[in-house]
């Protein structure tokens, strides 16, 4: 791919996400040790690899939850590891929704859905509660409105996480292995509305542990072990010819 | 009001000596719902003050920057050892010192009265235990709830306003309690600086009619009462901050 100009406006034939040699250490301990994938818009990409590897970290670097120390990420031609970042613009950009779902226990599911496009993009209240209303009914919550966080159960919390992110109309979502806290029945609920998600033509980064469903909707497969890219590929020669030992060896634990 | 109550407190007087002089007489009746009004524009701003201090004070102890963080921890120190009533003192008749006085016309008013300084030096007094207490609430929070809000797009003020602090509230709202019930007793020390609120007025009165006792059951019985008031609108809060399903 031809080199676009640094500042240039963002293209789609160039990457939504482009993370390059990326370092990350927390004190001494270096968790990302050059990492790049590049991720074209609407595409699925998945992160798998052992517990410790430093996946959370990779994502949460992505809209600057965690800064690095080396390389380069750029969304939609943001540059992340900028010190004049303009935090908002990227989070404009990029939704994320955690392992523990980490909703506002204080408010309800709609007013969850609606808090941030009224607090932070200060749209009109009347419009945003109309799309709330929408993203509830399409994570499949109609009637959930008016519950509060701890009166639902995991899944049903997950679902309102993602209408959550929604509703700040972002172009990337991030997930940080959404369905690890889930009780195995409602795993697939939440699977579903990420599936929902990919076939709109959200451009989502997973990390997951659900390898049917990476095998099912992920553009490629990143394995990482200990702050590297082990092997990647698309998901059909991922499973079918992981060479390296480490791959196998996970893949067999895990399947 | 004074009709209803002038002939039950003047058979009392005459019958047994029971001199509820506030109850049976114009002049002093007027000097007591004077001293009611003061002592609860007392109370009222410096609750009020003392919450808007804590408030303001666990943001700015939460802040990256070391001087704002050292600077707070040196007004928490020097408030929470140091005697609130020395401290009214040193407000009101050092700090009083150096406030201009302003023309009234003729004669010189200063600029802060002793209400002003009572207000001043009890809201920052009670405040300093309110930043701590609401800083315990803060740290009660999640810092993957803050995480949340941060990647939503809210900057550290709003993440403040309308996520940490709401939660925080419910987290410290016994120990808040604690501390605005003292703040309300402590209102009383404003006595030292000649602001007319229940004490300063009764003092006076038993001063003028000789009945000690009395005024003091008075004293009693209208502190008792207006904390039970406080206790109950606190309760209530709670109550109604109460989330379904948490905690
Ligand atoms: N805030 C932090 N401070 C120090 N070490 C951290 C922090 N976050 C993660 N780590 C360390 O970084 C490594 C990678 O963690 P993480 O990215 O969470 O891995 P994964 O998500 O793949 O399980 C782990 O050794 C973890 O202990
Ligand atoms: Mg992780």
């Amino acid at each position: 791919m031809s080199e676009a100009p640094k500042n240039g406006p963002w293209t789609p034939d160039r990457p939504m996400v482009g993370i390059k040699d990326v370092h990350k250490s927390f004190g001494d301990l270096e968790v990302l040790k050059g990492i790049s994938f590049d991720v074209m818009k609407g595409e699925v990409i998945c992160i798998i690899g052992p517990s410790g590897s430093g996946k959370s970290t990779l994502i949460r670097c992505i809209n600057a939850l965690n800064d690095i120390q080396k390389g380069s990420i750029k969304v939609e031609g943001i540059e992340v590891n900028d010190p004049d970042l303009d935090k908002l613009e990227l989070r404009k950009k990029v939704g994320m929704v955690f392992q523990q779902y980490n909703l506002f226990p204080h408010k309800t599911a709609l007013e969850n859905v609606m808090m941030a496009p009224i607090h932070v993009l200060k749209q009109d209240k009347a419009d945003v509660e109309q799309r709330a209303y929408r993203l509830i009914k399409k994570v499949r919550l109609e009637g959930k409105e008016t519950s509060y966080p701890g009166e639902l159960s995991g899944g049903q919390q997950q679902r309102v996480a993602i209408a959550r992110s929604l509703a700040m109309n972002p172009d990337v979502m991030l997930f940080d292995e959404v369905t690890a806290a889930l009780d195995p029945e409602t795993v697939k609920e939440v699977l579903v509305t990420i599936q929902e998600l990919a076939e709109d033509g959200m451009t989502c980064i997973l990390v997951t542990h659900e390898m049917g469903f990476a095998r099912e909707l992920a553009n490629h497969i990143y394995f990482t072990d200990r702050g590297v890219i082990v092997e990647h590929g698309p998901p059909a020669s991922f499973f079918a010819e992981a060479k390296d030992p480490r791959t196998q060896e996970f893949l067999s634990q895990i399947l | 009001m004074l009709d209803l109550l002038t002939p039950f407190f003047r058979r009392l007087y005459d019958e047994t000596g029971w001199n509820f002089v506030i109850f049976y007489e114009q002049y002093e009746w007027d000097r007591f719902v004077a001293a009611i009004w003061v002592s609860l524009e007392l109370i009222v701003a410096s609750l009020f003050f003392s919450l808007v201090v804590g408030i303001v004070g666990a943001w700015l102890q939460g802040s990256p920057i070391r001087a704002v963080r050292l600077f707070m921890s040196g007004y928490i120190q020097f408030f929470r050892n140091t005697p609130p009533y020395v401290q009214l003192l040193f407000f009101f008749f050092v700090l009083g010192n150096f406030t201009p006085k302003v023309d009234m016309g003729g004669y010189y008013e200063p600029m802060i009265t002793s209400f002003g300084w009572a207000v001043i030096s009890l809201s920052f007094f009670a405040g300093a235990f309110n930043v701590e207490i609401f800083r315990a609430g803060i740290e009660a929070v999640p810092e993957s709830t803050r995480e949340a809000a941060e990647s939503l797009g809210y900057s550290r003020l709003m993440a403040y306003v309308y996520v940490i602090l709401p939660l925080a509230f419910r987290v410290c709202l016994p120990s808040l309690n604690n501390n605005l019930v003292n703040l309300l007793k402590t209102t009383t020390q404003a006595y030292a600086i000649a602001v007319p609120e229940m004490l300063y007025t009764l003092n006076q009165v038993w001063s003028d009619n000789v009945n000690v006792p009395e005024m003091m059951i008075v004293l009693f019985v209208y502190y008792v009462g207006l904390v039970a008031v406080l206790v109950w609108g606190m309760h209530r809060w709670e109550r109604k901050m109460k989330i379904p399903g948490y905690g």
